[in-house]
């Protein structure tokens, strides 16, 4: 199977989780599954870019460092994403965000994500050799 | 949850006592089917934060508690500085100092019906709601730090509201000794145009009617009325909050280790009170505490606009407002002796009971009110602090239904459209900019609040005095 992402259940809010051949394409696909919380991502014309640098301890605090910096950008510039180039190096992530300004009729955004939270944290390699990359989001 | 792991201490009170390397016991209050109902991980959650270095007494969860982060939701315990005691910006939670607050509007239910829809629509236009909106405010450097020293007493000083608005606030409209000198100028960034924003998820504006009143002569004394109108409002301190919550949770995880705290789960991530850590999390808390009341001010400020619009005779006058997430400073009596008190309150609400010096001399009689959110379409309910909760849980009583099944569920159950139509049929009128989100908050999502708010009352933590039923709810 390639790369893909899905949501899956926490009581009061909802996880998100990206698997993907390579560790950089677990943390794009957790990323789409991140707009997919608050809108279809089919709905996000990718027609900017922004870029994005986080570093951090481990590879799990880098997933969640990484998906709070979208959360930050997309608060601050008032955008949804869903397209995404991500390198990793070490302790560094480098990425660029694909997305476009919020469009209230358009992208019917179903709620803010507030936060990537620490729990169901999990970075790790699957049996089959994939990489997944999943944590809950508070909303 | 598997009762057999606790004791019954009686009708409503379910007690673990300390195993592993629990410090103190766990304590939940609930009626027996809500207990049946309560996720595992209650149980896990509440034990774990009776691990934390200084707790006193017991780590406590109230009746509405579901799964959260490192505490759970509805969880309440307090730490003494002078034992070790830390502060957890996961014990706080993301959304700093969230909280309701209600409104009067000195009107009655016929004058509001045949008006109904127009007034919907005014308050929709007035206050932004949703993803993406922005206040009418933009905040440069020195206004943002003076709205995060002031919180609804800057707002007043800007001509949103009256003086008599922060009689009727906890710690008067502002919560001393914040710091907007922690505040990150990316929490501030976030900030700057959401100021006088609902947010979106559970957060709501509603107009709702005073259904039943259960204690006459304590509604009396909040100014309720069975048939009167009233306006309450749920959110927090939106975008700088979160950001908040979000760099000193890692910043406590990563430091834990090195104050020799072991945290059983890293949402419980915390410092030593007195640490410079420690220290700098409580002044940008307090700090956000100021952001939510500002907004939740602000907003009353843009719902007055809107009534005047519509209803030109209404005169919104604050009954209360209470916040609850938040760790506050508090002075309690722990087995006789009095202790100063670090009391965190995740998804629960202070109680302070009658003759408590913090509450306004006019609830004084009777104790604070305690305001308890529903789900959109279901009643809310105001309680008064009881006299018995300073025993049973600092001080401290629910918040709300809490949520029984998740969004995606909720999405897979319900329709947006045909939600907002069968509420129109029963009277309630939604207004919301998205049909997705009206479908995960649907009603049938939560709790039922009711027996939340009975077993808060049978529980002592806080008496039963009026049902607010919906008549609008503008979701974000």
């Amino acid at each position: 199977m390639g790369a893909r992402w899905e949501h899956f259940v926490h009581g009061a809010d909802i996880g998100v989780r990206g698997i993907a051949p390579t560790l950089e394409g677990a943390f794009e696909q957790a990323a789409i599954a991140l707009t997919a919380v608050i809108t279809d991502p089919a709905r996000v014309v990718p027609r900017a870019a922004v870029e994005v640098r986080v570093r951090a301890p481990d590879a799990e605090y880098l997933l969640v460092d990484w998906l709070n910096a979208i959360v930050y950008e997309m608060a601050t510039r008032h955008m949804l994403f869903a397209r995404f180039s991500v390198h990793i190096a070490g302790d560094a992530l480098a990425a660029t965000l694909h997305g476009e300004p919020v469009d209230r009729v358009r992208h019917e955004p179903a709620v803010e994500v507030k936060g990537a939270t620490y729990t169901e944290l999990k970075v790790a390699r699957l049996d089959s050799g994939e990489w997944l990359a999943q944590c809950v989001v508070d909303v | 949850m598997d009762l057999a792991r606790f004791t019954r201490v009686s009708d409503y009170t379910w007690r673990v006592e300390p195993f592993g390397r629990m410090r103190v016991p766990a304590v939940i209050y609930a009626s027996e089917a809500l207990m049946r109902d309560m996720d595992d991980k209650v149980f896990e959650q509440v034990t774990n934060v009776a691990m934390l270095p200084g707790i006193v007494k017991a780590s406590y969860a109230m009746p509405d508690a579901h799964w959260g982060y490192g505490f759970p939701i509805g969880g309440v315990a307090a730490f003494d500085p002078d034992a070790g005691g830390v502060v957890s910006a996961g014990g706080v939670g993301f959304d700093i100092s969230c909280g309701v607050r209600t409104l009067t509007t000195g009107l009655t239910l016929p004058d509001v019906q045949a008006v109904k829809a127009r007034l919907a629509d005014a308050l929709y236009r007035h206050v932004p709601a949703g993803v993406g909106s922005t206040g009418n405010l933009s905040l440069g450097h020195d206004e943002m730090d003076a709205m995060l020293r002031g919180g609804a007493q800057w707002a007043v000083a800007r001509g949103f509201g009256t003086a008599a608005d922060l009689d009727r606030i906890e710690e008067h409209g502002r919560m001393a000794d914040a710091a907007p000198g922690e505040v990150s100028d990316f929490a501030k960034r976030r900030q700057r145009d959401e100021v006088g924003t609902l947010g979106s998820g559970n957060h709501y504006l509603e107009v709702q009617w005073v259904s039943e009143i259960y204690a006459p002569r304590i509604a009396e004394a909040f100014g309720l009325r069975e048939g009167d109108v009233v306006v309450s409002i749920h959110c927090g301190s939106r975008g700088l909050g979160h950001q908040i919550g979000t760099e000193f949770l890692k910043a406590m995880a990563l430091a834990a280790p090195g104050f020799g705290i072991t945290l059983p789960d890293r949402e419980l991530a915390c410092a030593p009170i007195r640490s410079e850590l420690g220290e700098r999390y409580l002044g940008a808390m307090r700090a956000a505490i100021n952001c939510a009341l500002a907004n939740r001010q602000v907003i009353t400020h843009l719902a007055r606009q809107a009534f005047a619009e519509v209803l030109p005779d209404a005169r919104l006058e604050l009954v209360y407002d209470v916040s609850h997430n938040t760790c506050k400073v508090e002075t309690h009596s722990v087995d006789g002796v009095t202790r100063r008190l670090f009391v965190h309150r995740k998804g629960a609400t202070r109680a302070f009971g009658p003759n408590h010096p913090e509450v306004p001399e006019v609830f004084r009689p009777w104790g604070q009110p305690v305001l308890i959110g529903g789900s959109m379409g279901t009643a809310s309910y105001v309680l008064a602090g009881h006299e018995d909760s300073e025993d049973r849980a600092f001080s401290s009583a629910c918040h709300g239904a809490g949520r029984a099944m998740s969004r995606t569920q909720a999405t897979r159950q319900w329709q947006g459209r045909r939600l907002v139509d069968d509420l129109a049929a029963q009277g309630i009128l939604v207004r919301s900019p998205s049909l997705r989100g009206v479908a995960e908050e649907a009603p049938g999502a939560y709790k039922d609040v009711a027996a939340v708010v009975d077993s808060a009352d049978r529980a002592g933590l806080a008496r039963k005095v009026a049902r607010l039923s919906p008549l609008v709810c503008i979701k974000g």
